[in-house]
């Protein structure tokens, strides 16, 4: 039966764009709804792990190729983590727009330089030998390094679910979206609170942008895309929350997937569609915070 | 906070600054209509695209200063109204039924858009007006049939004024320099009349405006349909000067360098946006030549400077200095 097995298909890479969406709106969701800043620089971040990705392994990824890939991107999203947080400390204080002002600035910048250090042409970079073909279940072929994909981005977005719902780490940042204040007045240093988050939320996206890299191919203009995406999947998850993302990102990656192998033409209608859909039943978003506690 | 000057005009002597607002605008405006005498073609041309940015900033300028709803994707209206008058040119029918067409169908989106953006606000306000910009700029793209994908729509005919073909650099400057002062003039309307007073209010304070009264979600979803069809007409003087529109026009950069105008020529007065307009294409089309096509570096470099440096934009400072 084709038809089951494109469906079959287009579903499957919706859960794979899904997982991979998730673990990039993550990172953006802890930012905003623990240090109140919106990081438009975000997909910039997810672009630069994808493009670290072609770099250093080529276009054919070997194994120990993609180990250093992975090492790179840790360390670019650790660094850049905590550039942005120092850059955006001064402006703690200040509108919401201006902080967005500054980091859209920033990944103006950073698609400016990324553009001059890897050109225009798209960055292709397939995966490395024991994932690059596909696999046959029962008539049914699919590309094992997205299969793969789905597996190691469910491990992460269940360590990252695990680690924000359940740790202690986790209780310090929930309590952080809750009362910024008074986590400070109970003794815990702000400042490394926030660099912290930056931290984390910024490797989260450059190790997205990694795992993408053989799905989407590095390219100018991708920064936007996924970084669109991702604020949907923010905005109707509900900020500073870790499982209203997760549910909103397996939802429009089934819709950007399923939607672009139904009608093709009309992707970016049908992703409007369900966020005004979802935003008409739900004006803030499905797991939004109650302010002083969690529903 | 943000303009004493325009929310209590009352306190103010009324004639002398009255007096003295009208002859510079009236200067400005001879000079504006004098400019293709004195300047060189290209000079025109740049002038000509100052002024359809300067609508679109100054349109942006009604939702961020007047009724505070900063939002990162005022092009898709811009783009919508462009490629409406461009689609309708090059289907034959040129000029100001064009234009018209271009504001209908950037209000209709802006209706759309709106309904979903209005009613979440902050930030949300922000994330939803960025996704809107981005998905016309998709849609832009993949629309082939319409919009003529990623190429654009090309070779749109000059627009016509009553059997004249306005094709010369002066021509279409006059003709856009007419449609740029119409529009500036409606927004201006706009923001002083009896409903220009509520969006200060719902500015300042939404929820005490909700509890005297006002329906202020469709309030606000009025504001932003009228400033999407003011971006609309910007969009189509753009396809009229241009005789080119592309998705970049629509999308993310553009309304990035719409709200950069107005932030750095300040959200205080209506010529402040337009300033900031000049100066945002001045450095795109001058200095991003010189710089070997690193126009957008130089422009997040801005970004970054005027958030540090000038968070109430030029305007505001020229303001701060003049008073006592």
């Amino acid at each position: 039966m084709p038809t089951a097995q494109i469906a079959l298909t287009a579903m499957v890479n919706g859960l794979a764009i899904g997982l991979l969406l998730f673990i990039t709106a993550a990172g953006l969701s802890l930012i905003f709804g623990m240090m109140d800043v919106l990081n438009l620089a975000h997909g910039a971040l997810f672009l630069t792990g994808a493009y670290l990705a072609w770099w250093i392994g080529g276009e054919q990824q070997t194994w120990p190729s993609l180990g250093r890939a992975v090492v790179a991107v840790v360390v670019f999203g650790a660094a850049a983590g905590g550039l942005l947080s120092l850059l955006t400390a001064p402006l703690s204080r200040r509108s919401h727009l201006e902080q967005a002002l500054l980091t859209l600035g920033i990944a103006l910048v950073a698609a400016d330089v990324l553009s001059a250090l890897f050109g225009d042409d798209v960055r292709a970079t397939e995966p490395p030998a024991g994932l690059a073909g596909t696999v046959t279940v029962a008539g049914w072929s699919y590309p094992s390094y997205r299969l793969a994909l789905v597996g190691v981005a469910a491990l992460l977005a269940a360590a990252v679910y695990w680690t924000v719902e359940r740790t202690s780490l986790g209780a310090l940042f929930r309590a952080t979206v809750g009362d910024r204040d008074m986590v400070a007045a109970v003794g815990v240093d702000p400042r490394l609170v926030r660099g912290g988050v930056f931290v984390l939320g910024s490797v989260l996206a450059t190790l997205a942008g990694l795992l993408g890299a053989p799905i989407y191919h590095a390219r100018p203009g991708l920064d936007t895309t996924i970084l669109v995406l991702a604020l949907v999947v923010v905005v109707v998850g509900g900020l500073g929350s870790i499982r209203g993302p997760l549910i909103a990102a397996l939802l429009f990656g089934q819709v950007e997937s399923v939607g672009r192998a139904v009608l093709p033409g009309l992707a970016s209608f049908l992703l409007f569609g369900t966020l005004a859909a979802v935003l008409v039943v739900r004006p803030r978003g499905l797991f939004t915070l109650a302010p002083g506690g969690r529903r | 906070m943000t303009s004493l000057a325009t929310t209590h005009p009352a306190t103010r002597p009324r004639l002398r600054p009255a007096v003295r607002n009208a002859t510079a605008v009236a200067a400005g405006t001879l000079l504006l209509a004098a400019a293709p005498l004195y300047l060189a073609p290209y000079a025109t041309t740049t002038l000509t695209r100052i002024l359809v940015f300067g609508l679109l900033a100054a349109s942006l300028n009604l939702l961020v200063g007047v009724v505070g709803l900063p939002s990162l994707g005022h092009a898709a209206f811009f783009g919508v109204g462009a490629y409406a008058a461009a689609f309708s040119a090059l289907h034959g029918t040129s000029g100001v039924p064009a234009l018209l067409l271009g504001m209908a169908a950037a209000a209709l989106v802006a209706l759309v858009a709106g309904a979903v953006a209005v009613r979440a606000g902050g930030v949300f306000f922000l994330m939803l007006t960025l996704a809107v910009g981005e998905l016309t700029q998709q849609a832009a793209d993949s629309w082939e049939s319409v919009t003529g994908g990623s190429n654009g729509l090309y070779g749109v005919p000059a627009p016509t004024l009553s059997g004249l073909v306005l094709d010369q650099p002066a021509t279409t400057y006059w003709y856009v320099l007419a449609f740029f002062l119409a529009g500036l003039l409606a927004l201006r309307l706009a923001a002083t009349s009896a409903t220009g007073v509520v969006l200060r209010g719902i500015r300042d304070s939404e929820d005490r405006m909700r509890a005297l009264g006002y329906r202020t979600t469709l309030v606000k979803l009025g504001a932003f349909v009228f400033a999407g069809a003011v971006a609309g007409l910007a969009g189509g003087l753009l396809a009229a000067q241009q005789r080119l529109v592309t998705p970049a026009d629509a999308g993310f950069e553009t309304s990035a360098l719409a709200l950069l105008a107005v932030v750095i020529g300040g959200t205080g007065s209506w010529w402040g946006p337009c300033l900031g307009a000049a100066l945002v294409i001045v450095v795109r089309d001058s200095l991003g030549a010189t710089l070997d096509g690193h126009g957008p570096l130089a422009l997040g470099l801005l970004f970054v400077l005027v958030v540090y440096l000038l968070p109430t934009g030029i305007a505001r400072i020229r303001l701060r200095r003049t008073a006592p």
